[in-house]
């Protein structure tokens, strides 16, 4: 499943730093963070996608503290 | 301004603030006994210091955590760290202060030009207005639209989902999708595209199709997807500050201990490698190559023309050979009679009539031509009495009657035709009044006769005596079998397609824009595909083409162009093989750095050779990347109906009056809204433009730092000419980058 967040990120290398580690995580077939138009497309597995996309977050959150995602 | 913005924007004013009361104390020696107090005068310098730095201090502890350390967070807190070391205490505040302020001030440029692209794409609406059974109209969101309901779209209101008018008349704006500013006419039965703006008329329309598969959504989706598509020079940047920064680390490390074990002066060799960080920071380029293609191509979606990603758009700027489809791409695709050429002895009306007649039932474009052709002559003939034929000729005047009709796929018609009016057409010719005919031919019946009408091949493989027209355009003869079995030739009838009004100003424009060769392919007869290519100024024309054909030839002439590069500028590009293997697959990878780092970031003897050449041959690369000769890119033009795989085939794909339609916008790189020719060389002009400013802020900023960087080292310059060449390049970069919005 992919879905499109609308996200909060400060600047184009927090975004790719940010995309790399999201990328990592189990069960994550693909992420993007995209600077310019603030947006967040996760796509991993169906059956645990919220539990991927708080993982996402967390993790985002601890590299870039003022990463954050509108649900 | 965003509330974090102003909350940001607070703290670096009161830093400021602060930052400048104790400066102007201290010069002025309001407080020696504090002042003179290196502690003291520390503490208090670290209070705007800590004011505004607490951030960029967090996230450079944070990337050591992460193990990714070496970003401008870093750079800051390592440089400012070592101003105070040596008792700069001044200036480590003011590094951090006019760092804080060029940092604001991104944020800011970014967030206005992403407004101002997202305002362009203001096209998503807000409510539709469901129309319920029992009459009543509820206002729900867009995304709860079902195919089939029927809504009211309101004056000015914009139309939620793409659907058909069933009632109500209107004029749409169009502008956000097209860059058109003329309205359309809507009435009933007009298909509507959703994100346009209705009139002054109230109009209720079936959704044909939800939200999410309508016009609107996929456009948006399109765009936003856009800035994923990666240039290479936005590549080539993302990749160069990878290396970049680690390497600058270790030159300032270098600079700061050797000179110093050699003179036995470390405090002014700190300060000076400190200096050399502040500059060395690559934000500018980070940030400003990025806004430049993102407002390229918002420059291009305010004029109806969607790139699907940066990639392309510096593709297109280095197009050298326009190759386009004929029909419906230069020319408007709708056909018409050009001129009938009767048999001797047939009336020319006479002629038009049977063909039109014959085709009564075709929906082939050619056949509504034809009929519409006799439809003008009917109303034109009331009014001109020229005595050659008699005025007011309708249907009825020949009186006759379609029988039985059969395609023959790829040749034309035959069909049946009968009806008294038909003896007197043909009487002049004396081979119809042979009365075995009826029992001869067994398709003939009573009182008709079989009537060919088509191309070439159909009259041959019945036999038809006929000399073919060297005329220019589509050629449809018509003739008839008559009963003996001896068909005879009746004439025939030209059809022209019309080159589009501005096919040829567009065509000067884009040769203009710096497009070197046109090339006009086409499916049509050499001849005819030949004139219009003629009319245009094409430099070369392909003709008689099969979609496939045309594929192969895009493939040929691709090759063309890459034969061309190596017989003239190749010099560069041999040298270092293929560019676009060279240059992708190891702009100083990742390799040279952990090497370096292995070494304690202390590269001697052959080592140091060895990074001294990476880098030298990475720079090499880069100017490879400037001056290149690479082949110039073919661009394919087409309407997108069925030039689907040349579409992908060719570097940039466009595809032209593509509004509401779904396969172009698939297949195509560069998606044109309406079928205005002129928007290409804008758009070529658009690409020059932006790929032109990312140079020029690459340049800019490159050679200033590597100026100011050598002045560091030697001492020349001090931290304020640093923060200068950190911020104020960023700045001016980004200024420049925003110049693509206004335009």
């Amino acid at each position: 499943m992919k879905k499109k967040f609308k996200c909060e990120i400060d600047c184009a290398n927090c975004a790719a730093k940010v995309e790399e580690a999201v990328k990592k995580l189990e069960g994550v077939n693909d992420a993007k963070v995209n600077f310019l138009t603030q947006k967040f497309t996760l796509d991993a597995d169906d059956g645990r996608f919220e539990d991927i996309l708080q993982q996402a977050i967390a993790v985002g959150k601890k590299i870039e503290p003022d990463f954050s995602v509108a649900l | 301004m965003s509330r974090k913005q102003k909350k940001e924007l607070c703290k670096i004013v009161a830093a400021l603030f602060l930052f400048a009361f104790l400066m102007l104390s201290e010069k002025m020696g309001m407080f020696p006994s504090a002042f003179g107090n290196p502690w003291v005068n520390f503490l208090l310098y670290l209070c705007p210091y800590l004011l505004c730095g607490l951030p960029v201090l967090r996230k450079a502890f944070l990337g050591m955590r992460n193990r990714q350390p070496f970003d401008e967070s870093f750079l800051m807190f390592v440089a400012t760290v070592g101003a105070f070391a040596t008792g700069e205490n001044s200036e480590a505040v003011a590094v951090m202060v006019f760092y804080q302020v060029g940092e604001w001030f991104q944020s800011y440029a970014v967030g206005k030009s992403r407004k101002s692209i997202s305002d362009l794409m203001n096209i998503v609406p807000d409510t539709a207005n469901v129309e319920r059974e029992n009459g009543e109209v509820e206002e729900v969101d867009p995304e709860e639209v079902r195919i089939g309901d029927v809504l009211r779209v309101l004056p000015g209101e914009k139309i939620p989902v793409d659907g058909i008018v069933i009632s109500g008349k209107s004029m749409i704006d169009t502008a956000a999708l097209t860059g058109e500013s003329v309205p359309r006419a809507a009435r009933e039965g007009t298909e509507l595209v959703s994100g346009c703006i209705n009139g002054e008329g109230m109009l209720r329309i079936r959704a044909l199709k939800e939200f999410q598969d309508s016009t609107v959504s996929r456009i948006l989706e399109l765009v936003e997807n856009a800035s994923e598509n990666k240039s290479k020079t936005e590549n080539f940047i993302t990749r160069f500050a990878r290396w970049y920064t680690p390497v600058v680390v270790f030159c300032a490390l270098a600079l700061a201990i050797v000179p110093s074990l050699v003179t036995g002066n470390p405090g002014v060799w700190i300060y000076r490698a400190c200096t050399f960080l502040v500059i060395s920071c690559p934000c500018a380029l980070v940030i400003s190559i990025p806004l430049a293609f993102f407002g390229g191509i918002g420059a291009s979606s305010r004029k109806g023309i969607l790139v699907k990603g940066s990639n392309y758009l510096e593709l297109m700027s280095d197009v050298h050979m326009l190759v386009s489809d004929k029909t419906g791409t230069l020319t408007e695709g709708s056909f018409r009679v050009s001129e009938i050429i009767p048999a001797e002895g047939v009336p020319e009306d006479a002629l038009l009539c049977l063909a039109a007649k014959a085709e009564e039932a075709s929906l082939h474009p050619i056949a509504k031509s034809i009929r519409e052709a006799w439809e003008a002559f009917c109303a034109r003939g009331a009014d001109e009495a020229d005595g050659k034929y008699c005025a007011g000729r309708t249907d009825e005047t020949f009186g006759i009657s379609l029988g039985e009709s059969r395609n023959i796929p790829g040749q034309g018609v035959v069909s049946v035709l009968a009806g008294e009016g038909l003896e007197k057409i043909i009487s002049s010719d004396s081979q119809y009044q042979n009365s075995e005919r009826q029992k001869t031919n067994p398709e003939v019946k009573q009182g008709g006769f079989v009537f060919l009408l088509g191309n070439e091949e159909l009259l041959r493989s019945y036999g038809v005596p006929f000399e073919e027209s060297e005329h220019e355009g589509k050629i449809v003869y018509a003739a008839c079998l008559a009963g003996s079995g001896r068909p005879s030739y009746l004439g025939a009838i030209l059809i022209g397609d019309r080159v589009k009004p501005h096919a040829m100003e567009a065509l000067r424009e884009m040769k203009r824009a710096g497009v070197k060769e046109t090339v006009m392919l086409s499916g049509d007869r050499e001849e005819y595909a030949k004139a219009v290519g003629r009319e245009l100024e094409m430099d070369r024309v392909y003709a008689g083409l099969l979609p496939q054909d045309k594929v192969s030839k895009v493939e040929e002439l691709i090759e063309e162009l890459e034969s061309a590069s190596n017989d003239s500028g190749g010099t560069v590009g041999n040298a270092y093989g293929n560019r676009d293997q060279s240059s992708d697959g190891e702009l100083c990878s990742d390799g040279t750095n952990r090497k370096a780092v292995g070494n304690g970031g202390f590269p001697q003897g052959d080592e140091s050779e060895e990074l001294l050449d990476k880098i030298s041959r990475c720079l090499f690369r880069a100017a490879v990347l400037f001056n290149r000769r690479s082949r110039g890119r073919l661009c394919f033009l087409g309407d997108g109906v069925n030039d689907a795989p040349v579409l992908s085939r060719a570097d940039v794909g466009i595809a032209m009056g593509s509004l509401g339609s779904d396969a172009a916008i698939e297949a195509a790189d560069i998606v044109v809204m309406d079928d205005d020719l002129m928007k290409i060389p804008v758009l070529v002009r658009i690409a020059r433009r932006t790929v032109g400013i990312a140079k020029q802020n690459i340049v800019f900023a490159l050679f200033t730092k590597l100026l100011i960087l050598c002045l560091g080292a030697f001492g020349f310059a001090n931290m304020w000419l640093a923060v200068f060449a950190d911020v104020g390049v960023a700045v001016l970069c980004i200024l420049n980058s925003m110049r693509l919005l206004r335009g």
